[in-house]
């Protein structure tokens, strides 16, 4: 088998891995996961009739969502209307390409031993690209609202499209200081320098809060639900969507929270490494891939527990927070790292 | 039962009417538990209601309520003097000499007109459209005089004795506020600059069925009109047609997050009418139930306010608690939400064996579920930033507009029944009436909590002294006697068939009762012509005047502001509408 076939079979394997894991046992088991922790932090039972748990519960919540009516408003744009969960859901998966999952698993194929590194694709503008597909995920949800033809979906559009320019900001910004003593915008060789040097949550903490925080709010996980906060825009821009479709914005937001997790996990907190241990060999790599899901299953809860515990803020507190305060204090810190970084060379 | 004019609590400051108005006002008897009434002629309302305002003898600066009475069917000893088929009587209360009043005016059926008192209490605004509405008296200069409660395409006013029940009116979808609306901001119907947004009657926030429809900049509300009368069945007009007794059960969808409470009020009104004796026990447990409904009432209020903040979690803790009180309601009388459990005269029966530890026990969970509630929301700067400063009133306002209970106390001023006027065992347990100044969200939310701990401590007061004895009155010409009576004796077997056919004879007159609702003043004015049915029962709901103000509270502030306001409100629809 020559290199080049190798490659390819090995990145189908890997994409398949990925997007397999995440989409059909990670994202229904989120949702359970979501409502069991909810039910917990509440003081009630939650769902545990269907499978053991509860576990399939999801399940039959997504053939529910399969059988039911799909509906589109008389006065919506229909080619629009369709596009919007497309455009939610697949940049959502699609980033897990770029986050390397573990160290790299040596696979002996006719006498020759490839090392496959754990990533789909190791691109070298790595965090750029991810920026750039949760910037398209917004037109997701701008175009849902505004296609849809309500007012409440409206709102809900306007809100998102301006909760995300604000927050990308600020977590970009933040998200620099990292490349920066990395050296690197591929994700891998930032896990490496951390792997080598010590976790970039250490020294950089306020990047790390301010990046954490923001990514609530670019995944409109409460407390920034704010686009579809159901109070006050009944479900925001999703109010019209029924059926499938619905479903997929479903998909999308939890597929986010996911890859913000990841990203969190890869960027502060080490990716799939732990200091002091060394990830070599087949059992290495499986190792490190436990580690990584650990981690990123750390944050998940994290975003769940902050769910149910916070009040919504309110549209122009949002802002005030995001311009005010997050994007100071995120050039601050960019300062900050950019003086280590000087530093550290002189 | 009680002469009927007895001597009444004098007005202070009659001889001050006397010299101003002459002889156009005249003091006018009325049972002896009744508040003290004025009457008056039609020509002198709007200077006698500003001198009653103003003057710092009567200072009677909030508006309760506006209650209109059709006097045509009433037996011929009963007529006014004037001889005018409508009356109206305005319910004013004086925060200052903690004393109430009522003025009463006759108006002609040829010409029924009177000024509006708008100007004098902005709380008119309301009851005057309900009297118009059910009545058919016009208020000259009123400023938007509309259907309330029935919709637009109702013809004729049900209350008038001659209405015809049966009639059926098309409801058509006439969207008259809009329109509206849209002459008062003063702008076109701009899609780039503003738009209206409909809020309710079916809104995840309204929390029942009322209706907001919003001018909105953005999300900045520029013009707010409020619309209620989704949920309405005109409760006093059926309370017409039922005996005293039938009432009761209608009084558990007035306010049905706190029915014990509505169910005492409605019970008290007739045994003051009566001047019947209410055995200790009945009062006392009464009183405890009261405040359990309270707790419930603040919690449904409080759990879903929290929701509408984002807040999802404080729900279950706060009907966790809710639950738990319902299941003491139905160890007591059987049924949970409309439990019915007052009687003319006492209760249906007696509460179970182990009714003070249980009340105990659950003193115990619920200041729990507060702390959990307490620990998750009153330091949270989230929290903080959505409540604070948003939904103000002012002291002034907020008395201007009628409010009363928990809104009123979260404005600053201390006025609660229970300690005001007690009655039932109020007067005997020490509790303390938590003001707050804020006027805004967040001071509305913590009187609530603070309102809880404090009906925790009266409970545990009154559960300590609960008396022994009878659960109902022993008179048997208001309380059905006791089965083994109806069979074995003749006198059993009369009483039993002259409170169930007749229903219980009430003695001829008007009275103004009032309690401490869950959300304020909830008062009953009952007008009976002597026969086994109210003449007009009146209904003061607490939240009506609320709701009132909510379209001038929320003018300025953003979507999400109007949202948390009309949670910290505690609009009942069920009240609201009747």
């Amino acid at each position: 088998m020559s290199p080049e076939l190798f490659n390819v079979a090995a990145a189908g394997a890997k994409i398949a891995f990925v997007w397999g894991v995440v989409l059909a046992a990670l994202l229904p088991m989120l949702i359970w996961a979501e409502r069991r922790v909810a039910a917990f932090i509440q003081d009630r039972p939650g769902p545990n009739r269907v499978g053991p748990l509860g576990l399939f519960q999801s399940l039959a919540d997504a053939i529910k969502f399969f059988m039911k009516e799909d509906v589109t408003p008389t006065y919506a744009d229909r080619f629009l209307f369709n596009l919007a969960p497309w455009i939610t859901l697949v940049p959502a998966i699609t980033t897990f390409a770029i986050i390397p999952f573990g160290s790299s698993l040596p696979v002996t194929l006719g006498g020759q031993t490839y090392d496959v590194p754990l990533i789909i694709a190791d691109v070298n503008v790595g965090v750029l690209y991810m920026f750039a597909l949760t910037s398209i995920g917004i037109y997701g949800i701008v175009l849902a609202g505004y296609t849809s033809n309500d007012k409440f979906s409206l709102l809900g559009g306007i809100r998102s499209s301006a909760q995300i320019i604000s927050y990308e900001l600020a977590m970009g910004i933040s998200a620099i200081g990292v490349f920066m003593t990395a050296g690197s915008l591929r994700l891998p060789e930032v896990v490496a320098y951390q792997q080598q040097h010590i976790w970039n949550v250490v020294p950089q903490i306020l990047g790390a809060v301010i990046f954490i925080i923001s990514a609530f709010a670019e995944t409109n996980r409460l407390p920034f639900d704010l686009p579809e906060a159901e109070a006050e825009l009944v479900a925001g821009y999703h109010t019209e969507y029924s059926a499938f479709k619905f479903a997929m914005f479903f998909m999308g937001e939890y597929a986010n929270m996911v890859a913000a997790s990841a990203l969190i996990v890869t960027l502060y907190f080490g990716g799939w490494s732990l200091p002091g241990i060394a990830f070599t060999g087949v059992a290495g790599a499986l190792l490190s891939i436990a580690v990584f899901a650990a981690k990123t299953g750390l944050f998940i809860f994290i975003f769940l527990w902050v769910r149910w515990t916070l009040p919504r803020f309110r549209y122009d507190q949002l802002m005030d927070l995001g311009w005010k305060v997050f994007l100071p204090l995120s050039v601050l810190n960019l300062l900050y790292v950019a003086i280590l970084v000087a530093a550290g060379k002189a | 039962m009680t002469a009927q004019t007895a001597a009444q609590p004098a007005v202070s400051f009659a001889p001050l009417l006397e010299k101003k108005f002459g002889g156009a006002i005249r003091p006018e008897p009325g049972p002896k538990s009744d508040i003290p009434t004025v009457g008056c002629d039609a020509a002198t309302l709007k200077d006698l209601a500003l001198f009653l305002r103003d003057d710092p003898n009567a200072k009677f600066d909030l508006l309760l309520d506006v209650v209109s009475i059709d006097r045509s069917r009433l037996p011929a000893a009963m007529r006014p003097r004037d001889g005018h088929r409508f009356g109206l009587s305005y319910l004013l209360y004086s925060t200052r000499h903690n004393q109430h009043l009522r003025v009463r005016v006759g108006v002609p059926e040829a010409d029924p007109k009177v000024p509006t008192l708008v100007d004098t209490w902005p709380a008119a605004n309301w009851f005057e459209r309900e009297a118009w509405d059910l009545m058919g008296v016009t208020f000259e200069g009123h400023p938007n005089l509309r259907r309330l409660l029935t919709h637009n395409g109702f013809v004729g006013h049900p209350l008038r004795k001659d209405y015809e029940a049966s009639q059926r009116w098309l409801c058509t979808e006439e969207d008259l506020l809009k329109t509206e609306l849209a002459a008062r901001t003063e702008v076109e119907e701009d899609i780039f600059e503003t738009m209206t947004l409909n809020f309710g009657p079916s809104h995840p926030a309204t929390h029942g069925t009322l209706r907001c429809v919003f001018r909105v900049d953005g999300e900045k509300i520029v013009a707010a009109e409020s619309e209620c009368g989704y949920l309405h069945r005109n409760f006093e007009k059926m309370a017409e047609e039922h005996t005293f007794t039938q009432v009761i059960p209608y009084t558990d969808r007035l306010n049905y997050c706190s029915p014990m409470i509505n169910g005492n009020g409605y019970a008290r009104t007739i045994e003051q009418m009566l001047g019947i004796e209410v055995p200790p026990r009945a009062r006392a447990v009464r009183s405890i139930l009261a405040e359990f409904s309270r707790i419930m009432d603040h919690m449904v209020c409080v759990g879903t306010n929290l929701v509408d903040l984002g807040a999802l979690t404080n729900f279950w803790y706060a009907y966790q608690a809710r639950e738990q009180i319902y299941s003491l309601l139905e160890a007591c009388c059987g049924a949970r939400l409309t439990s019915s459990y007052a009687r003319i005269g006492g209760l249906s029966n007696d509460v179970p064996a182990n009714f003070a530890d249980w009340c105990r026990t659950l003193c115990r969970e619920i200041e729990d579920e507060l702390k959990e509630i307490d620990g998750l929301i009153t330091k949270n700067r989230i929290a903080h930033k959505r409540m604070r400063g948003t939904g103000y009133i002012s002291k002034a306002d907020a008395i201007a507009y009628g409010f009363t209970g928990p809104c009123l106390r979260a404005s600053g001023v201390g006025y609660d029944v229970r300690k005001d006027a007690p009655y039932d065992f109020y007067d005997e347990v020490d509790f303390d009436v938590p003001v707050a100044d804020g006027g805004d969200n967040f001071a509305r939310y913590l009187v609530r909590m603070e309102e809880m701990r404090q009906s925790i401590r009266i409970i545990e007061q009154l559960v300590k002294k609960l008396p022994g004895g009878p659960i109902v009155s022993d008179d048997y010409r208001v309380v059905l006697p006791p089965k083994e009576m109806v069979y074995n004796e003749m006198e059993g077997l009369i009483y039993h068939f002259k409170v169930v056919f007749e229903g219980i004879k009430v003695p001829p007159g008007e009275i103004y009762s009032f309690t401490e609702g869950g959300n304020g003043e909830l008062g009953y004015s009952l007008v009976s012509d002597g026969s086994g049915r109210p003449y007009r029962l009146k209904v003061r709901p607490p939240c009506f005047p609320l709701f009132a103000a909510f379209e001038k509270m929320v003018i300025g502030g953003m979507v999400s502001d109007a949202v948390a306001t009309l949670g910290t409100l505690n609009i009942i629809a069920g009240e609201l509408d009747r």
